[in-house]
């Protein structure tokens, strides 16, 4: 019981702050980023489960290399991002299976909720109530870059440090959201909450506060409902997710 | 009047493609300097480089004008907004990113013709009419002195387009304002401003819109005759 708890707890944190930035990444149009991501760490997860350390802290290294990747793709060059999406997707996935014991195929790509420990716990609330106030603080000024990034500069905003507190806000998130969801699904854990915000929001206050909130639930049910079921925690969080967008959708039609 | 912004040989590259090539004039407080050109001329490039956020090589001096001798503040009123209806945001949130009080957006909105109760009213759901008066508002936040604005006519019909010189006109004389607008619309440039500049890459003309457009210019300028060269005045 304790141990459902913490695995309760530590989805809940990382299941909010990621579909709060994930409003923001959704005014950027970035709000797939997170999946190439995730997938690019799958190497580091790999590694962590052969040599028994953390998941996150695995994926770490990785997933700075792939904001860096994001960074050069988006400021330095004119390529599209599909053309990132599917060498990082590729490489990400291959190198991981050349080594990854095959037990542990479903941990790396799906997560698993239920090993965190209570050291882990504290750590993740920690961190996550620490990005949560970053993206707090940087959340007006990220939205007027999203809006304009001329109009931002215009207005004396430091784009570029702005946009290196959001990667690194991003960075956190997916190495975190990998304990929940693996390494394949970081995409929906940032996306469709907030998505499902955007379909029901009036104004900007409700669109970051509903992302948080609709991240929450969807961790909260999807833990429940492994608690009760055979089945693993992060197809299920995901899948509650896309059930609270399907009826947004509904909500939204009938307006 | 006293000159508030001097350019002296301007040139800007983006992509190492020449954009704007050796461009010099000042501009006095209370003038209203149209910039005009086909499309792709520069013009906006020239705006962007003027506001401070694109590398260029030459001069560009702003001065503070003599009312508050302090540093001059400049408005912008960008062409458009693509992205903004993308994101669920009130009016009243908009101003809020540049952390205006709620009663100094109260009296924004007023001079612009809009109510308060539009106060609530989502971005997205304006018309494009609306929406620019929206962004000529939000530029006149902290009373700039002066207000750089792309391309006002742009998608706006006839009605919104006549209120919006109207309005600017209006703005102008209450606020002491001094104005640069870029456009490709002969008839802005007769009726509302009193210094023009033609820019195709190279700058080809400036001075008193009546003096210096004349057919030959304007056929220079954009390459074809245009017959529609003076607006008739109502």
């Amino acid at each position: 019981m304790e141990h459902f708890l913490l695995s309760l707890i530590t989805g809940i944190f990382i299941g909010g702050v990621a579909g709060y930035l994930g409003t923001l990444m959704l005014s950027k149009r970035m709000a797939l980023v997170a999946g190439p991501l995730g997938h690019l760490t799958l190497p580091g997860i790999a590694l962590a489960l052969l040599y028994g350390f953390d998941v996150s802290l695995g994926a770490f290294p990785f997933v700075i290399l792939g904001i860096i990747l994001i960074w050069l793709f988006e400021m330095r060059t004119k390529l599209p991002m599909e053309a990132l999406t599917a060498i990082v997707f590729a490489s990400g996935v291959a190198i991981a299976f050349l080594f990854l014991p095959i037990e542990q195929v479903e941990t790396a790509l799906v997560g698993d909720i239920s090993k965190v420990s209570f050291w882990d716990t504290l750590l993740v609330s920690f961190l996550c109530l620490f990005l949560f106030l970053i993206i707090k603080k940087i959340y007006s000024k990220m939205t007027l870059i999203n809006i304009s990034e001329d109009l931002a500069k215009s207005e004396g905003v430091e784009v570029k440090k702005y946009n290196l507190l959001y990667l690194g806000a991003i960075a956190i998130i997916v190495a975190l959201g990998i304990k929940v969801v693996g390494g394949l699904l970081t995409a929906a854990l940032v996306a469709i909450p907030a998505a499902t915000s955007r379909n029901l929001s009036k104004n900007l206050f409700q669109f970051s506060l509903f992302g948080l909130l609709f991240g929450v639930i969807s961790s909260l049910f999807g833990i429940l409902l492994y608690k009760f079921s055979a089945l693993p925690a992060g197809p299920l969080v995901i899948l509650v997710s896309t059930l609270i967008f399907l009826i947004s959708l509904a909500c939204k039609r009938r307006q | 009047m006293d000159t508030i912004l001097k350019v002296k040989n301007l040139n800007v590259e983006l992509d190492s493609e020449k954009i704007i090539e050796n461009l010099s004039f000042e501009v006095k407080e209370g003038d209203v300097l149209t910039i005009l050109g086909p499309n792709g001329a520069g013009k906006t490039v020239l705006l962007k480089t003027l506001l401070g956020v694109l590398p260029y090589k030459g001069e560009i001096e702003w001065m503070p004008p003599t009312h508050h001798p302090k540093e001059i503040k400049i408005g912008y009123v960008p062409q458009r907004l693509p992205f903004i209806k993308d994101i669920p945001m009130s009016i009243e949130e908009f101003f809020k990113l540049k952390e205006a009080s709620k009663k100094e957006i109260k009296e924004i909105l007023n001079s612009v013709g809009f109510k308060e109760n539009f106060l609530n009213k989502k971005i997205g759901e304006l018309s494009s009419g609306q929406f620019q008066r929206i962004l000529v508002a939000w530029a006149l936040i902290r009373n700039p002195d002066v207000l750089l604005f792309d391309e006002p006519t742009s998608g706006i019909d006839i009605g919104g387009e006549e209120t919006i010189y109207t309005l600017l006109a209006k703005l102008k004389e209450k606020r002491n304002l001094t104005i640069l607008l870029v456009t490709h619309d002969l008839s802005v440039v007769f009726k509302f401003s009193n210094f023009v500049i033609c820019l195709n890459k190279c700058p080809i003309c400036q001075g008193i819109p009546k003096k210096v457009l004349t057919p030959e210019i304007l056929y220079k300028l954009y390459g074809e005759e245009v017959k529609f060269y003076e607006h008739h005045r109502h």
